[in-house]
């Protein structure tokens, strides 16, 4: 037994999977064409230049507990981390992934060790992935010793952050390196906006699949985001007009 | 092979709990198996959380003595140390007094570095300018002072009219509000894609191999 809102709960989460699977079997096809975001071709640059210089990737997953809704942009950050794991494992060195919260701290972990078998890279380094503080300022702190001491040049940001985000773009900016940022929350954003040199801003910061090219489902599900955004617009405005007319 | 059995196990928990979300009461109005399932799964979850904050302080410190052995910036690295050993035989001595190394340590550290942000935000928005000279960045900053001025009442002379009851009240409550609830829809989507792609498989950020 289901009441409305599990209803129309239900029916999004069903219509947004029946639309991944088909734009997935599309892109196969006919590859889509997105918008082109500056960040994610400095990204590839600045991905490039660490393995030509043998100097070190860094990704931040920031601080989003693994239960909670918050999580989602640090997966999208893992995804992207395994991605760029990938295209770096002809450097010297491994890259290095921190975060805010134990769960993500394995699994960046385990992300990394997957990276470091496929490019069958003899020695994985378990601290390669680590914990760097369990509240937002400890992390911030732990993670600003990380982006200053270990040869780091490239910088990704991407999670759950605060307004402490700030000190580690900062951080970045005085060691003069490449940093993209994006978080999912509104007040991280802002700061981002204002002081990263590549901020992602709302969703964007989950489209980074699709841009590194992670694979069909991750192309169809910014498709898919597409056509819900659209119908949301509709619901919204024919909302708005019942409303005006007193209907609503 | 384990990959196999991993992602089975991570697809069958992630479409159990969802759907106990959905299917919450059964036809008798008790509340449904699914229900209880997913109870039971995220207190599993919880538990887990918890052994993996004890894993992660064990890598913290793996990572300060190897800071140590390698002589690289050790004095922070001994301090973060010798600062976990006191806390953690404190809470075994006398867990009451854990509080008070909060309120008289953690705290004051911590409204240190959001003060050092107020510094950090200032120069970031005067530098905003300068690394990107865009209409965007100009909109941005120009919003953001009058929000403060509209906030702030001047010393002496006070709220400013026009200011603090009309501009900020608009900017705030009507175009941020509504530029906030779009950019809110958008992170909402890319959330429930994100799940999906984990559901169906595609992102596995666990099981080692792929």
């Amino acid at each position: 037994m289901m009441t409305g809102i599990e209803l129309a709960g239900f029916s999004v989460v069903f219509i947004c999977a029946v639309l991944l699977v088909g734009l997935s079997f599309l892109h196969r096809k006919k590859p889509f064409v997105f918008r082109d975001i500056p960040a994610f071709n400095r990204l590839r640059q600045a991905v490039g230049l660490v393995v030509e210089d043998g100097s070190r990737l860094h990704v931040s997953l920031g601080h989003g507990a693994l239960a909670t809704p918050q999580s989602a942009s640090a997966l999208a950050g893992l995804s992207l981390m395994r991605r760029l794991a990938n295209l770096t494992s002809a450097g010297d060195q491994p890259p290095i992934a921190t975060s805010g919260e134990a769960t993500l701290t394995i699994l960046s972990q385990d992300e990394l060790q997957a990276a470091a078998k496929l490019s069958e890279r003899a020695v994985f380094d378990p601290i390669a992935g680590r914990l760097t503080g369990l509240t937002p300022f400890s992390y911030a702190a732990g993670t600003i010793a990380t982006i200053h001491d270990e040869n780091v040049t490239a910088n990704v940001l991407m999670g759950n952050f605060g307004p402490e985000v700030a000190l580690l773009t900062d951080a970045v900016e005085r060691e003069n390196n490449f940093v993209l940022a994006g978080s999912d929350n509104l007040a991280a954003q802002s700061v981002i906006f204002a002081s990263a040199q590549e901020p992602l801003i709302g969703e964007e910061v989950y489209a980074a699949g699709a841009y590194v090219e992670s694979g069909p489902l991750h192309a169809a599900s910014l498709s898919a985001q597409d056509v819900l955004r659209w119908l949301i617009i509709a619901v919204i405005l024919v909302g708005a007009v019942l409303a005006l007319g007193n209907i609503l | 092979m384990i990959i196999v059995i991993s992602t089975a196990i991570a697809v069958a928990s992630g479409v159990l709990v969802l759907a106990g979300y959905f299917f919450t009461l059964n036809l008798g109005g008790q509340p449904s198996i699914l229900t209880n399932i997913r109870l039971v799964f995220l207190n599993w979850a919880i538990i887990l959380a918890g052994f993996a904050i004890f894993v992660g302080i064990v890598n913290l410190l793996q990572v300060h003595i190897k800071k140590i052995q390698q002589k690289q910036k050790s004095l922070y690295s001994i301090l973060l140390i010798v600062s976990l050993g006191i806390t953690f035989l404190l809470a075994m001595i006398q867990p009451g007094k854990m509080e008070t190394i909060f309120t008289t340590v953690q705290l004051p550290v911590e409204a240190s570095l959001m003060a050092l942000l107020v510094v950090t935000l200032t120069y970031a928005s005067i530098r905003l300018v300068r690394r990107r000279p865009n209409l965007i960045s100009i909109i941005f900053l120009v919003t953001a002072l009058l929000i403060l001025l509209g906030t702030a009442p001047l010393p002496f002379l006070g709220n400013i009219p026009g200011v603090s009851d009309l501009i900020r009240p608009f900017i705030a409550q009507v175009l941020a509000a509504a530029g906030a609830r779009g950019i809110l829809l958008g992170v909402a989507l890319g959330t429930l894609t994100t799940g999906l792609r984990i559901l169906f498989g595609v992102d596995r950020p666990y099981g080692g191999n792929k």
